[in-house]
């Protein structure tokens, strides 16, 4: 099959998925409402301050659509790390990007940001700052005075800068007032809320400029697999790849986390389930990570709503419940020989 | 006009004698350096001595197999980087084609000099066709999957080293002598003008190196590619090539016929331990062998 009809079928099979979840999520949740009241309220007949049309219209629908952006957001930035530091296991929490954008988005927090549209992008702005400063922390630690990195000193310099981030984010917690804490707690938990469309318009064009950043680049990012001198010797700017790939990275992870919170592992599972039914090709993983990443999310979060009703559980309980196993799994598996 | 276009057979301009002493390049050379200098910036924790690379000079006519051999740190490395662009030189200039190196865009210059590393790094995932299309993307940089034409030369390419029935193979279930020819394929679908082996028999089994050393020879004569093979194995070097260049200690220190370089005192000299030159009564070239009766010769002076 040609590598056309390839990514056609699978991007097609998992949009057609996503779509399904998408409804079906739409249906169930904490408050009883009959399906027929649900087609109501989405197509416009329920009233509109009917409770089944604010819980439909203004809960579940901005919520759906969060879920999906994040988890797109989440899975392609994983797939854009794992190629650029060329290890499996990479992923934006594992690697200490979450914390560092959680940081800046608590700092934000701090100062009263909310998600107004330009609230919102002084937040994402802070958050890829953060992103930025962690990513080049682990960098440089594990990095230092060697060209290659190694596996295991990779994922240690990202267990680091995550735990300095997340006692960074603590010394602001416990300085705060006790008004905002609440709301920063909820967020920090990796919880999905449904944020106003102002917000989601926004966190959609920053998944559409990161996404389509790490796409137009997915054939280099195959070559630098062949490692970087190689990749220069068949013409790629090794250099000029990887900042790009680093900002588009660090973006998604960023927006990520001002609008839906730190959310782990999603950027693990998904890259690695689709590599097995894809191989290693990121011209294919990029495009079906977006989707699949999307579908994932929202499974977990309609999971997330629904177990404990009408109780609720963050969606990031529910990602690192899967994701932790999965990760040792990948280690004492996959892994093994490399490490 | 090129000299060479990178079909089957190639009509070659007479200036191309085989076997012969060095052909005289009357045809503008392919590459030529130029007074090359280059130093790695000193860094105390690497190197007590920093390397340095001076006064490098030499020509490749098109069509020719030039074997570069040294000692250790002689600059064989460093060479192959400057030549594509992976360093550039501090002083001097290399020139492909005549123009000057830094006029080339990467893409541009993979598309006529292609690197055969030492292999592929470990864990790599992808298949045998995979990786030989990856030699394609120079030649459209901007295309995100690769077209008709594309497969075609990886075919081709695959077809001349003999992989294209392990084509759909995962690189990590290949053997030494397997992956050396996919990657020499994935360097041969760039269709590049030079094609630079760098040490391509190091982990090879001695059946394979003779595959290796038949396989340049046959690519050279049937789809008239030059040459540049980097070894430390004189031997293969001196039955391959039609001539030597031999480095030490960063300069050049003798170009020109395997019998020329390969001389018992000079190579004592370099090696810094007793080394015999024979000829080969198969191939009539020089052999080189080592007598391991004593320690490292006395006969290298302090230089």
């Amino acid at each position: 099959m040609s590598p056309h009809a390839r990514l056609a079928l699978t991007v097609g099979g998992l949009a057609a998925l996503l779509v399904a979840v998408a409804a079906a999520a739409l249906f169930v949740g904490s408050a009883a409402i009959s399906p027929g009241a649900v087609i109501d309220a989405v197509t416009g007949r329920a009233a509109p301050a009917s409770v089944e049309s604010v819980v439909t219209r203004a809960i579940r629908l901005p919520r759906i659509a969060v879920a999906a952006l994040a988890g797109a957001a989440l899975a392609v930035a994983g797939v854009a790390f794992q190629a650029l530091t060329r290890n499996p296991l990479a992923e934006p929490s594992v690697l200490g990007v979450s914390g560092g954008a959680a940081f800046g988005v608590v700092i934000g927090q701090s100062f009263g940001l909310g998600l107004t549209v330009p609230e919102a992008m002084g937040l994402t702005g802070l958050a890829f700052a953060g992103a930025l400063l962690a990513a080049a922390a682990v960098y440089a630690i594990a990095a230092a005075g060697r060209g290659t990195i190694q596996i295991q000193t990779l994922l240690l310099a990202g267990v680091i800068v995550g735990i300095f981030f997340s006692a960074a984010i603590t010394v602001i917690i416990s300085l705060l007032d006790v008004n905002r804490l609440g709301g920063v707690i909820y967020w920090l938990l990796g919880n999905l809320a449904p944020i106003p469309p102002g917000a989601l318009g926004l966190f959609a064009i920053l998944l559409a400029v990161g996404f389509g950043l790490v796409l137009s680049h997915a054939r280099e990012l195959n070559l630098l697999a062949l490692g970087e001198e190689s990749a220069q010797q068949l013409g790629v700017n090794a250099e000029r790849l990887k900042l790009t790939i680093f900002a588009g990275a660090a973006l998604l992870t960023a927006s990520v986390v001002a609008f839906a919170g730190p959310i782990g592992f999603v950027g693990l599972i998904v890259p690695h389930l689709l590599r097995m039914l894809l191989g290693p090709d990121n011209r294919l993983l990029v495009p079906t990570a977006l989707v699949g990443g999307a579908t994932f999310l929202l499974v977990a979060d309609t999971l997330a709503r629904n177990v404990v009703a009408p109780a609720e559980l963050s969606v990031g309980v529910i990602t690192s419940f899967c994701g932790a196993p999965f990760f040792v799994y990948l280690l004492r598996t996959r892994y093994r020989g490399t490490l | 006009m090129r000299a060479t276009e990178p079909g089957r057979t190639s009509l070659r301009p007479p200036t191309e004698c085989r076997g012969l002493a060095a052909p005289a390049p009357v045809t503008p050379p392919l590459v030529e350096f130029r007074s090359v200098g280059f130093g790695y910036p000193a860094s105390a924790r690497h190197r007590a001595r920093p390397f340095r690379l001076a006064g490098l000079s030499f020509a490749i006519a098109p069509g020719e197999i030039v074997g570069v051999i040294g000692p250790n740190s002689s600059g064989k490395t460093t060479l192959i980087r400057l030549l594509t662009r992976v360093l550039e030189p501090v002083e001097g200039e290399i020139a492909l084609e005549g123009e000057r190196l830094q006029s080339w865009g990467r893409a541009e210059l993979a598309r006529r000099v292609a690197v055969v590393p030492q292999g592929v790094p470990r864990e790599l995932p992808f298949t045998v066709r995979e990786l030989v299309l990856m030699g394609r993307y120079p030649h459209a940089p901007g295309r995100f999957f690769e077209n008709p034409a594309d497969v075609a030369a990886a075919r081709s390419a695959m077809e001349a080293t003999g992989v294209l029935d392990l084509a759909p193979v995962p690189l990590a279930a290949l053997g030494g002598g397997e992956t050396q020819r996919a990657v020499i394929a994935r360097a041969l679908a760039q269709e590049p003008r030079l094609l630079v082996l760098d040490e391509p028999t190091a982990h090879l089994d001695l059946r394979y190196q003779v595959e290796t050393a038949a396989l340049v020879r046959r690519l050279n004569r049937e789809r008239g590619v030059t040459i540049l093979l980097v070894s430390h194995d004189l031997n293969l070097a001196a039955q391959v090539s039609d001539r030597l260049l031999l480095l030490a200690e960063g300069g050049l220190v003798r170009l020109g016929a395997p019998e020329d370089v390969l001389d018992e005192t000079l190579l004592a000299d370099i090696y810094g331990c007793d080394v015999r030159v024979e000829s080969n009564s198969a191939t009539s070239r020089p052999t080189v062998w080592v007598p391991y009766t004593t320690d490292a010769s006395p006969r290298r002076a302090e230089r």
